[in-house]
């Protein structure tokens, strides 16, 4: 069976059934309980599980923090973060302790924590409320990265991460929320952590794109004379480099995109693994297609900052004629 | 309008023991001549670890190394209170705090090499590896309180810090958390009088530490942190407080004899006049003149104590080298995850072979 869901509701979902399934878990983040989150994707499981879901107090740095003891004390946290930008605040709650948790205890601690937070641009928010950090969380070793980019992977995505037994940030890209549906299985669906998927096969050239860009990838590539595979990794640590490299073993060409800026993105380690393990089955030089290097503006400038069809296409096509 | 003050508040202060030996008998906690004498063995073996380490570090056998020198009272009567399943959350001067609760010289030494061997630990040890980032284990100290009152168990969690520590924003989370959750945590702040080279003074404009309990509508009370009897009863009933779900935390005013690390030097920012009257007020010796008083302590079972220790340290001291000397590199790789992602495999596999990185 399944139903039609979007990703806030496939979140909340999976949420419920986690929580149904394992009592350790627990929910609490800013407003996620009485209000159910300002993206409303823990709406109602305050009461489902009236002892389990808490307002914590306004503080990222606390939210981590604090997940670090109930992971210790045997619990499985799953906090919120309001907006992915405010996990600036909580950074080194993850960098310094959950992140080493483990290796520090050589393994008699773990930190079975997953951090949910919104992320991304295009929905006209506030300033600071659309950045996407992917690159800098995995750039920290001892957490893993995960970005659905879809209702169905979303609920399997974010099972195996509450299921998992290391520290996972879990980013929702805020504008898929609403924006897609489609058929999410009911019951336990688990898609495992660190398996790219094929959205759409193709011969000519792999375009690697993820979150709010996959859909924008596969409209554009509508436009591209050119027969495009285009890859999710789905999870950006640990990444499927071995998906990514066949598929570019097999079409000679590589483009990635992605909506953080360029440089020192997580496009830069894509393209630096491929040198790596495909360089001799290049035929063109990678090309990515990325925000670009300044503050993500506020959003009557989004929209220019935001790759689209039009700069993805034209990515593709300049990786297809070289 | 009237103006009208709407909210008034006070922070006690707890002495039992003076610094001659004499106690406030009203005051003073009904303790086991056992107790007593284990709190003593340990404040003497954390003080010898101490020296020790210093002198071993100075040898170039240790890394940067954080004494405790002066704080016994405050860190092993604190620890004495807890029960079996309480949990530890320390800094990284703990050493005297971890003894107290089991931990070995060796582990201390251990991690002083450099060793992650020295800070391995589990959920059935209670306590969790040693903080460096100032405050920030104060909210792991939450979680864990916070765990314990989820899940309706009796069990606290104690987490130090120290008089810097206040300053920093983790802490005051930690505070304001532990209130707002009713976790079962106590806040053991150890004001040493400086954080690095800068005094307390320079720290914050508030009159005490424990003060800044209020704010967080928790419990806050200052204590002789050199006087034993005085930290072992606050903290005890700090505890009894925090497993009814209310916080509490306590300020040990107390002095850092010694560096705050290997890499420093004191004498760039603090008279020796001032050294000299904290050397007066002395944890162990005060302690050791109130044993003596009780007919608990006799020259002899002090020299016993000192062989002991000492054989202790030797024993510990080898062990730990022979960590040292065993310890495995690749071993890094080991621990980072649950299981090990295909691209660090990789890397480790690489390292392994003594090959390039990469393919
Ligand atoms: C977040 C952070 N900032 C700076 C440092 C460097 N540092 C190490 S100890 C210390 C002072 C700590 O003072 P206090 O909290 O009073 O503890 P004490 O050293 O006196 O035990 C500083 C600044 C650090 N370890 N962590």
């Amino acid at each position: 069976m399944a139903s039609d869901l979007r990703l806030v509701e496939a979140v909340k979902a999976t949420l419920g059934e986690e929580m149904a399934r394992d009592d350790s878990v627990v929910l609490y983040g800013e407003d996620v309980g009485v209000a159910g989150g300002v993206f409303r994707a823990t709406d109602g499981l305050l009461d489902e599980f009236p002892n389990r879901v808490y307002d914590s107090p306004l503080g990222e740095s606390g939210i981590v923090g604090t997940g670090v003891g109930l992971a210790a004390a045997g619990m499985r946290p799953v906090a919120e973060i309001q907006f992915q930008s405010f996990l600036y605040q909580g950074f080194a709650q993850l960098q310094q302790h959950a992140a080493r948790l483990r290796s520090r205890s050589r393994g008699g601690f773990a930190c079975p924590m997953t951090i949910r937070t919104p992320y991304g641009g295009g929905i006209h928010a506030l300033e600071h409320h659309s950045e996407s950090f992917e690159a800098g969380f995995a750039h920290v070793p001892g957490l893993k990265v995960v970005i659905p980019s879809s209702p169905a992977d979303g609920k399997g995505l974010l099972a195996a991460s509450i299921r998992d037994p290391d520290p996972v940030v879990f980013m929702e890209p805020t504008r898929l929320y609403r924006s897609l549906r489609e058929s999410v299985p009911d019951g336990d669906h688990v898609v495992p952590l660190g398996e790219a998927t094929v959205a759409e096969e193709g011969a000519d050239v792999t375009v690697v794109a993820w979150g709010s860009m996959l859909q924008r990838t596969l409209s554009a590539v509508d436009d591209v004379d050119a027969d495009v595979e285009v890859v999710d990794p789905r999870t950006i640590y640990p990444l499927d480099t071995d998906t990514i490299t066949e598929s570019v073993k097999k079409t000679g060409r590589c483009v990635v995109v992605h909506e953080a800026p360029g440089t020192a993105g997580f496009g830069a380690e894509i393209v630096s693994r491929l040198t790596e393990t495909a360089f001799y089955h290049l035929e063109a030089p990678p090309e990515r297609v990325t925000g670009y290097d300044v503050p993500v503006p506020m959003f009557a400038r989004e929209d220019a900052y935001l790759p689209d069809e039009e700069r993805i296409a034209a990515g593709i096509r300049r990786a297809v004629e070289a | 309008m009237p103006r009208t003050t709407i909210a008034e508040f006070s922070v006690e202060s707890l002495e039992i023991l003076a610094p001659d030996g004499s106690v406030d008998e009203e005051l003073e906690p009904s303790l086991s001549e056992e107790t007593l004498f284990d709190i003593y063995r340990t404040m003497r073996r954390a003080r010898r670890l101490d020296e020790r380490a210093v002198a071993l570090q100075r040898r170039g056998e240790l890394g940067t190394y954080a004494p405790g020198v002066g704080q016994e009272a405050a860190q092993v009567a604190s620890a004495a209170a807890l029960a079996e399943d309480d949990w530890v959350v320390p800094a990284f001067r703990e050493q005297a705090a971890l003894l107290t609760r089991g931990a070995s010289m060796e582990n201390v030494l251990a991690y002083a090499m450099g060793l992650e061997e020295g800070a391995e630990s589990s959920a059935e040890d209670r306590a969790l590896p040693p903080a460096i980032p100032v405050g920030s284990q104060a909210l792991h100290a939450v979680g864990i309180g916070w765990a314990q009152a989820i899940r309706d168990e009796d069990a606290a969690a104690i987490a130090y810090f120290g008089d810097g520590a206040t300053s920093t924003g983790d802490v005051y989370e930690a505070l304001n958390s532990a209130g707002a959750y009713g976790a079962h945590t106590v806040f053991l702040c150890q004001n040493n009088q400086y954080a690095i080279s800068t005094p307390r003074e320079n720290q914050t404009r508030a009159e005490t530490l424990a003060q800044k309990a209020v704010a967080a509508g928790i419990d806050g009370i200052q204590v002789d942190g050199n006087d034993a009897l005085a930290v072992y009863e606050a903290t005890r009933l700090a505890l009894e407080r925090a497993r009814e779900g209310d916080p509490v935390l306590v300020e040990a005013l107390t002095y850092r004899r010694s560096m705050h690390t290997t890499s420093d030097d004191p004498r760039k920012y603090r008279e020796e006049e001032e050294e000299v009257d904290w050397d007066r007020r002395d944890p162990i010796a005060r302690f050791e003149a109130y044993l003596r008083g009780r007919g608990i302590l006799t020259d002899e079972r002090v020299e016993e104590l000192a062989a002991e220790i000492e054989a202790e340290l030797e024993d510990a001291i080898a062990a730990a080298k022979g960590t040292a000397a065993e310890a495995d590199p690749a071993d890094m790789f080991e621990y980072a995850y649950a299981e090990t992602p295909p691209w660090l495999k990789r890397q480790a596999a690489a390292f392994e072979g003594g090959e390039a990185d990469g393919e």
